[in-house]
């Protein structure tokens, strides 16, 4: 019985946990990326590094704070950090479609010229990160670094096997939940929220109905700084934040949201977690988990590991591939162009 | 056709003559032999957007595949690894590669929807794990061979030129197998699959140490064309060198680059003359009625999806070639510094900055936008050090900024791309 | 005599720089009577409709409104003086619940729009049971319900309906017809296009044939019925 919660313990530990927080932090990256094709009707290459733009804008404002004394308790400063973070980065979006998505908006450009085109974009957002942040990796997680350490929780279960939870995984599950539930709320029931989803279903209508989409776009490009700064703080606070590591993110955020259905909200946060957890089940090394949940004879000698964590991009892309050939439009029904 | 491309050219051979003159002719040839492989690149991109338009963003995985070959066809075997564990190793390749075709052939089959899928998944899953049971032994016993300098399997031990070709092949069947997968879908369904194929073209570079020592690198690949030691110790090449008015060791620098740009130079001129042929004939032709039209060339009885797989295979083949010849001219692959700003995005850059659909234009623009990712930094730096000249020598500014620099390159790659594709969409030589 | 409320006077144009497509057509409706659109194929009648509602830029001629000139406003602002246009595909926005699609209907309203939205209900006692539904997930007949009550939320004056019963059975048709009816008997001015004629020009009071971009006939819908070259050349008999 001690055996089975061990392998239990361990398994919340090393996959189920971490899963969760992963699944959170790329169901916030392929909600931005949905909402850009759905309203914008555009892959946008620039979103890994909108992410990245939109953190160290938080980590900047986070170390202005830290360098006058204030901090958050035992929650990190970069919380405190993050709004005026998403400010700042709804400032370069807005100011990005303003001298640049518009032109091509109101000529009707093709879907692909707009990828391209982001992909320019791409280049000068990570430039200016690169600029201003360099390359190397930043840590700028303060405040207490465990809700439960595995020493404690062995204590106080008298469990072989500890669970640590640390606090930026509990951060990013409670500060993911809020934004999916204030977006959802944003979308489901205010006006400019149901004007974005008319648009995003039938343009041509929208715009016989009165609905601005200019309005439509702008507010489209500020929720999208918000998601995907509040991603990229919370990926940062949990590992660390690297301009490059931001960019890999792409990938993943994609096989997600195209899991999920493009264009669809809630395919975006189920694509997340099925992406998130695939990658952990697949590159966990099961043997300790199997240790405690076999009987002794069939305990495994080796690691047990599917694949080595270098290949984690290989499980995205195999879902990818596979959601591709089978059900192109997602898991969720979404758009197709 | 007009004199605008021409004068381009001229004008790009005199910026590179320029940099001989100005900094150096060690520098302008290093950047004319690696503006010949980019032009390759670049055509090969060129090959699939301008003449099919199909969005490949996993240059990068076709160009690392070429530098594979030129590591499998021109190392020499490492006998005693292939004793430890290369039958073994080709046995369980060999398996793995059977349990996917089983699955393909089981998948084929028209019958039954639940019990087809079950033994899918069993075949799958079940031939994962004996695959990995027989491939993981192997690699461990090739491994352990003498891990600091082999610890993998080696080459073929042919003429490292031989692996050019070879370069495009392997190149060609990465692209035949996700072309079977993702083209017929949305255009940007391709990119995200070509990302994602590139990614793990690296990944594996890295961490099957049998094949590629992985991060250990792989060095001292052997060279098409002399080493400078040797044409130094040769007494008629140091006669020669002090006619030119050189000394023996800079004479010798450049004329291996001088060789190096000679062979680079007819491949180029072979792809670009192929190039130009393609897009000419029936084929060509048929290629850029589907670009256009799609519906209405599948409506006349093209198969659209066949002839995008060919066009997708040749261009990624190309950039095979391309990087088969550059690992070669490295003469070492180093799978840590594949970039995909740098091997995919930046022959985008290439692409549409010398002017999509046209080979011309992408060859233009593979010497231009290279020659620019080399001069840039030196030019930021210098326009930094201009910048923060009244600050104090100590100033933090001053020093951020100047670090800076190094990073002006993409920002000003992303310009660049942004303003031609905004004042001149079609580029430096537009398609006719 | 009063000028009629909706008027497209001698229409000339066509689409961007295309050719000229409609050749001084002109078109009007009295207040709350049904004007009906009918002619062969290719016979501009949708493009007659779009150019009164300003989708295309006219070369010759006018367009008014309560004798009000609105031939330069955009369709946006046509919307905002009593106009409302229900397009013949994708008028209706699938993935949003049908009382949501009413509600996107009425964007432009600032007032309370549940007296209107409960107006429809009773015309299309079918929608106020599936209104938690998504549009998108009805039935054919019932989407042209929910596309016809999302144009009547703005409470508009004029009602257009680009080929409203195209793909619905004939059941259908008539009862789709007959809240058409219904609707301008609140005094809504209908014009409509139409491919099932004969059904249209029954409850039509006044009909328009068009050939080739301009006007052929022109009565009212019994005295087309009636017409002999209008039956034996569009009518099949």
């Amino acid at each position: 019985m001690t055996d089975i919660l061990n392998a239990l313990v361990a398994l919340s530990n090393f996959v189920l946990i971490p899963g969760a927080a992963y699944g959170a932090q790329l169901a916030l990256g392929a909600l931005g990326v949905t909402l850009i094709y759905g309203i914008l009707r555009f892959s946008n290459f620039a979103h890994g590094d909108t992410m990245a733009f939109g953190t160290m804008a938080t980590i900047l404002v986070t170390w202005g704070l830290q360098s006058v004394g204030i901090s958050f308790g035992f929650l990190p400063t970069a919380l405190i950090a993050l709004p005026v973070g998403i400010a700042i980065t709804g400032l370069l979006l807005m100011g990005t479609d303003r001298t640049i998505y518009r032109f091509y908006r109101k000529q009707k450009a093709a879907p692909v010229v707009l990828v391209i085109v982001s992909m320019g974009v791409m280049f000068v957002y990570n430039g200016i990160v690169r600029f201003i942040i360099g390359v190397g990796d930043v840590n700028f997680a303060d405040g207490a670094r465990f809700v439960i350490t595995a020493r404690e929780f062995k204590e106080m279960t008298g469990l072989d096997e500890g669970l640590a939870i640390r606090s930026t995984t509990l951060i990013t599950l409670v500060t993911a939940a809020i934004a999916v539930a204030l977006l959802f709320w944003f979308l489901n029931r205010t006006r400019t929220g149901k004007s974005m989803r008319a648009f995003s279903d039938n343009e041509d209508l929208a715009l016989l109905s009165g609905i601005n989409p200019e309005k439509v776009v702008a507010v489209t490009w500020l929720i999208v700084a918000a998601l995907a700064t509040t991603a990229g703080v919370l990926y940062g606070l949990d590992k660390s934040f690297k301009a490059f590591t931001y960019f890999q993110l792409l990938l993943p955020i994609f096989a997600a949201a195209i899991v999920g259905g493009l264009g669809n909200p809630l395919g975006a946060i189920a694509g997340g977690f099925v992406i998130a957890f695939s990658e952990v089940l697949i590159t966990y090394a099961w043997k300790k988990v199997l240790e405690y949940a076999l009987p002794e004879s069939l305990e495994p000698s080796s690691l047990v590991q599917l694949l080595s964590t270098d290949y984690k991009f290989a499980v995205s892309f195999a879902i990818l591939i596979i959601v591709l050939l089978f059900k192109p439009t997602g898991l969720f029904k979404g758009q197709s162009v | 056709m007009s004199l605008r491309a021409p004068l381009l050219f001229v004008a790009m051979a005199l910026l590179i003559v320029a940099t001989g003159l100005v900094q150096g002719w060690n520098l302008a040839l290093t950047i004319l032999n690696m503006g010949l492989i980019s032009a390759i690149m670049s055509l090969g991109v060129n090959l699939q957007w301008g003449f099919a338009g199909l969005f490949n963003v996993g240059v990068m995985g076709f160009v690392a595949l070429g530098g594979l070959a030129a590591v499998l066809v021109a190392l020499p075997p490492v006998p005693d690894a292939w004793n430890a564990g290369g039958l073994r190793l080709l046995g369980a390749l060999a398996l793995g590669a059977a349990v996917l075709v089983a699955a393909v052939m089981a998948w084929k089959r028209k019958v039954g929807g639940r019990a087809r899928a079950l033994v899918l998944l069993a075949l799958l899953i079940g031939g994962f794990f004996l695959f990995r049971a027989a491939l993981d032994p192997a690699v461990q016993a090739i491994e352990a061979v003498n891990p600091s300098l082999t610890g993998y399997l080696g080459g073929l031990g042919l003429p490292v030129l031989v692996s050019w070709p070879v370069g495009g092949l392997l190149a060609a069947g990465a692209a035949w197998i996700i072309g079977k997968a993702a083209l017929g879908l949305r255009s940007d369904y391709l990119a995200i699959a070509t990302l994602g194929i590139a990614e793990i073209v690296i990944a594996v570079l890295k961490n099957e140490d049998w094949l590629s020592r992985g991060v250990k690198n792989v060095i001292g690949i052997p060279r098409p064309v002399p080493y400078e030691i040797d044409l130094q110790r040769s007494e008629g090449f140091a006669a020669q060198a002090a006619g030119w008015g050189l000394d023996p060791v800079t004479a010798s620098t450049l004329w291996v680059k001088v060789l190096y740009a000679g062979l680079f130079a007819a491949v180029l001129a072979v792809i670009l003359v192929l190039a130009q042929l393609a897009l000419a004939s029936p084929w060509g032709r048929m290629m850029r009625a589907i670009r256009d039209n799609e519906v209405a060339a599948s409506a006349m009885g093209k198969n659209v999806t066949a002839r995008h797989l060919q066009v997708f295979i040749l261009g990624s083949a190309v950039c095979g070639i391309a990087g088969a010849m550059m690992t070669t001219l490295d003469g070492q692959l180093t799978p840590g510094s594949y970039q995909p700003l740098r091997f995919t995005f930046l022959v985008w850059v290439m692409v549409i900055v010398g002017g999509s659909g046209n080979n011309y234009g992408a060859v233009l623009g593979g010497f231009l936008i290279w020659w620019l990712w080399v001069m840039v930094e030196p030019l930021g730096l210098w326009a930094m050090e201009l910048i923060t000249s009244g600050m104090a020598a100590d100033n933090w500014l001053r020093g951020h900024l100047t670090d800076a620099a190094a990073h002006m390159r993409l920002m000003t790659m992303g310009i660049i791309l942004l303003l031609v594709l905004r004042f001149s969409p079609r580029g430096l030589v537009p398609e006719r | 005599m009063a000028e009629p409320h909706l008027i497209g006077e001698g229409m000339t144009g066509g689409y961007g720089r295309g050719a000229d497509i409609l050749h001084g057509c002109t078109l009007s409706v009295e207040k709350g009577k049904i004007a009906v659109i009918v002619g062969p194929n290719g016979a501009g009648k949708s493009t007659a409709m779009k150019a009164v509602f300003g989708m295309l830029n006219l070369r010759q001629g006018a367009v008014r409104i309560g004798g009000e000139d609105i031939t330069h406003l955009s369709p946006q602002d046509r919307v905002a003086k009593g106009m409302a246009f229900v397009p013949q595909t994708s008028n209706i926005f699938p993935s949003m619940t049908v009382e949501e699609n009413l509600e996107m209907g009425a964007f432009l309203r600032r007032d309370d729009i549940r007296p209107t939205m409960e107006q429809v209900y009773d015309l299309f006692p079918i929608l106020r049971d599936k209104r938690r539904q998504a549009a998108g997930e009805l039935s054919g007949g019932q989407r042209q319900q929910v596309a016809v009550g999302r144009a009547l939320m703005t409470q508009p004056s004029v009602l257009m309906l680009d080929e409203p019963t195209a793909g619905v059975s004939p059941i259908v048709m008539d009862e789709l017809f007959d809240r058409i009816i219904e609707v301008a008997r609140a005094g809504i001015t209908i014009l409509m296009v139409e491919q099932n004629a004969r059904q249209a020009l029954e409850i039509a009071d006044t009909g328009y044939v068009l050939v080739q971009g301009a006007n052929a006939y022109t009565g009212t819908g019994e005295e087309l019925l009636a017409d002999p070259e209008v039956r034996r050349t569009f009518l099949g008999g």
